[in-house]
């Protein structure tokens, strides 16, 4: 059996050269094989590639979708987000519960079925939904649930369970996914497919010289589609300007923030689109690799991309003289995540492709100096990289003069929660959330969030507010909350959310999250005093200050933009003071274990 | 013009933070002639004789009687602190926090290796006041206005913090009085 497994292990890491750095692909074969990483599977990685063991455990220890100890043959992963939740999540998950006889976190005695929750896996537009195994099913309901264990325990293949296909590519032979991709508006970028002419845009670019690529980009005033908004154009710049031995063009396709969806829809409906904007990437910084990095939870695009990808190297746009221009040799790979949030943080995503865990490193040295193996490489997101195929294509003027006049171009937000129409919008910068409340059918809302639980939360006086880099600056995630909704249980889902999500390895984020997150719940529970406000205050703003990556300096804006703008969810909420006396504090409850154990009653309450 | 009166006690602390206070030495002279202390173990004086201005309280809430204390001192003091580890964040009787009182009282009393205890029972007496499911940091039971850190805060820090809200000015600690490596 030992051999045997040193055998399959071998066989595993040769396929990547044993090559200590794409140890993220041996784990992921490996376990895909296995089932699990053994003790004795980390070993033999660790001999095959020559690493120490404990660089092989730390990294299945990290990743919420590698297991150390058998798991069972199907795992069932809740979607467990507040859009979810708002969309009756809990009956979906109850009736999971009982079907299967096993609490959440629990696997069957029979090892046949493990019952998880993951945070959002991009789905929102269809809530509920889940990943059993690789497969996504979505728009659950209780009654589906117990169809689906039912088919399940009849010795039915996870894949099965998928019925009708989705739209367009979803119902690609490659794809096969339920998924709907819901486009609720096509704009002149990205999903307008009427003018658009593929392969144009790599031609024009290769006709230039990479300064001129670099300069057009520039032009047309790009700026990242991840919701940092760094100018695009600059940071190729400084890739390429970066001494190196090489470079490298990463697309972080590691969408995780909770609400966001876009990128699922680029990557099943416009691949190309996006590997054309990384094959012109590579030429105007001088990079001869490529790495889309994809979240775990799309797995199930990954053989519908490697086959985009082939396809591309077959027709010689990928490969050796990429395209036809003589000395320009590009290719892409695909690099799979694993379930970590905060891989989509560029410089742990980084650390993700490098085989390691998904730990952020400290900026700068700003990737574009020294970022995959210490080299210059440009991390842009999958849309960044779309709109570049289009200036390429159509020209910098015709992009800037999209837009409201400062935000240049198109924006595609993914709308969810309480609307008649969640999905994708692509839509000008500038647009107002009013606007785009009435289009999503969502115009009672008492509150959006506006970039993920990242971003921040406005209420009505502010849905005259302009969707752009100089106003509401978005990744692409709009969440609606409608009437009746409780926002403070928005924020301790957000503030849960980040809790699990931090990887550690800095105080202010592991510790301060948690303390955030105790004195919300003490609020919530009727316990918080007026205090406690301004001890929150306090915190998130050291919190904010003090964290060493993008994850917690902006992990406590959910609970920063609820204090500014729906301070009175909070107050309403607070203990009354009673001259000097902490209200929360109860002497009754607190004598109480001591008045059983001596069988009398306190003489002071 | 009446001096202005001083209060102090110790709650579940070690009364080290009160041998701190008299390690001002010779300054209590010139602190006696600045105050008059009202209800301290310092004077044995045990109930309040009137208003004061200053409450200095070492340790956190371990008992019903810490607790009663505590609110006779937050509702006759205008100024209450926290003085030392103990009153700040519970100290080393919050080391018990994280056990259930039964296991906690039945480890001292019962089980414990060194135990001599043949009427088998745990110390019930009345007069003994009822321990709380946990040791408090004081200000999660009253409203406290300032914290001297230190275990204990050396006599300077005592000094140069009464000082200062005696004279009505900013407390200026010097880096020396609150490193404690």
């Amino acid at each position: 059996m030992s051999d045997n497994l040193e055998k399959i292990v071998s066989e595993i890491c040769t396929r990547y050269g044993n090559d200590a750095s794409r140890m993220m692909d041996v784990v992921r074969d490996a376990h895909a094989r296995f089932g699990f990483v053994s003790s004795a599977c980390a070993d033999a990685i660790a001999a095959a590639l020559k690493t120490p063991r404990v660089e092989v455990e730390s990294l299945v220890s990290f990743y919420a979708f590698f297991a150390a100890h058998p798991r069972a043959k199907v795992v069932i992963r809740l979607c467990n987000d507040i859009v979810d939740v708002m969309h009756d999540g809990h009956k979906v998950w109850e009736t999971f519960e009982q079907e299967l006889g096993i609490k959440t976190g629990e696997t069957t005695k029979d090892g046949a079925f493990s019952l998880e929750y993951t945070p959002c896996i991009g789905m929102c537009d269809q809530a509920p939904a889940a990943l059993i195994n690789d497969v996504v099913v979505t728009r659950l309901t209780a009654d589906r649930a117990r169809e689906i264990v039912r088919e399940l325990k009849s010795g039915s293949d996870p894949a099965g369970l998928v019925k009708e296909f989705g739209d367009g590519n979803n119902a690609h032979e490659l794809v096969r996914a339920m998924v709907v991709n819901n486009i609720r508006e096509r704009g002149a970028v990205v999903f307008d497919a009427e003018d658009m002419q593929p392969g144009t845009g790599l031609k024009n670019a290769l006709a230039m010289s990479p300064a001129e690529v670099i300069r057009a980009v520039k032009t047309a005033r790009l700026r990242g589609r991840g919701g940092a908004g760094f100018p695009a154009g600059m940071k190729w710049e400084f890739t390429r300007e970066s001494a190196g031995s090489f470079r490298t063009v990463i697309c972080n396709a590691d969408e995780g923030e909770p609400g966001t969806f876009k990128d699922r829809v680029i990557l099943t409906e416009r691949p190309d689109l996006l590997f054309e904007g990384m094959t012109i990437a590579g030429y105007a910084i001088g990079a001869e690799q490529g790495i889309l990095y994809l979240r775990g939870e799309y797995a199930y695009l990954q053989p519908f991309l490697e086959n985009v990808l082939n396809e591309r190297r077959a027709s010689g746009l990928l490969g050796q003289n990429s395209a036809g221009k003589a000395g320009f040799n590009f290719d892409i790979r695909i690099q799979m995540g694993a379930g970590a949030y905060v891989c989509g943080e560029e410089t742990a995503l980084i650390s993700s492709c490098e085989g390691l865990r998904g730990d952020p490193k400290t900026r700068p040295p700003f990737p574009a100096q020294r970022g995959y193996r210490g080299q210059p490489t440009a991390v842009n997101n999958v849309e960044t990289l779309c709109c570049v195929t289009r200036i390429l294509e159509k020209g910098p003027g015709w992009f800037s003069q999209i837009g409201n006049g400062k935000s240049a171009g198109t924006k595609l937000l993914s709308i969810s929660g309480d609307c008649k129409k969640p999905g994708v919008y692509e839509i000008p910068f500038g647009i107002t959330l009013q606007q785009l409340l009435v289009k999503a059918g969502g115009a009672d809302a008492i509150a959006v969030q506006v970039g993920g639980p990242s971003g921040s939360m406005v209420g009505p006086k502010d849905f005259g507010r302009q969707i752009c880099f100089e106003d509401l600056a978005t990744g692409g995630s709009i969440m609606i909350f409608g009437p009746g909704r409780n926002l403070l249980q928005v924020v301790q889902k957000f503030m849960e959310f980040f809790v699990e999500e931090s990887c550690g390895y800095c105080t202010p984020c592991r510790v301060g999250n948690r303390l955030i997150k105790e004195r919300l719940d003490r609020i919530i529970a009727g316990k918080g005093e007026k205090t406690d406000l301004a001890y929150l205050e306090q915190l998130v703003e050291m919190v904010k200050a003090a964290s060493r990556c993008g994850l917690g300096q902006t992990s406590p804006n959910p609970v920063l933009s609820t204090l500014k703008n729906f301070r009175q969810c909070y107050e309403a909420l607070l203990l009354k003071e009673t001259g000097g006396m902490q209200p929360a504090f109860d002497l009754k409850e607190a004598v109480k274990d001591a008045e059983n154990i001596a069988a009398r009653a306190s003489v002071h309450c | 013009m009446a001096k202005p009166k001083l209060a102090t006690a110790s709650l579940a602390g070690c009364f080290g933070c009160h041998m701190s206070i008299l390690d001002i030495d010779e300054r209590i002279l010139q602190l006696v002639e600045l105050v008059d202390f009202d209800k301290s173990p310092v004077d044995d004086i045990k109930e309040f004789t009137g208003r004061c201005r200053i409450g200095l309280i070492e340790g956190g809430c371990c008992n019903e009687e810490n607790v009663h204390v505590l609110k006779k001192f937050r509702e006759n003091c205008d100024i209450l602190v926290s003085v030392g580890e103990c009153a700040t964040m519970g100290g080393i009787p919050a080391l018990r926090n994280t056990i259930p009182l039964k296991e906690c009282l039945d480890e001292a009393f019962l089980n414990g290796p060194t135990v001599h205890n043949p009427s088998g029972r745990i110390p019930d007496d009345p007069e003994i006041p009822l321990l709380l499911n946990k040791v408090y940091p004081c200000h999660e039971v009253v409203k406290i206005d300032y914290f001297l850190p230190g275990c204990p805060p050396p006599a300077d820090a005592i000094w140069a913090a009464v000082a200062a809200l005696l004279e009505d000015k900013p407390i200026a600690l010097p880096y020396e009085l609150i490193k404690y490596d």
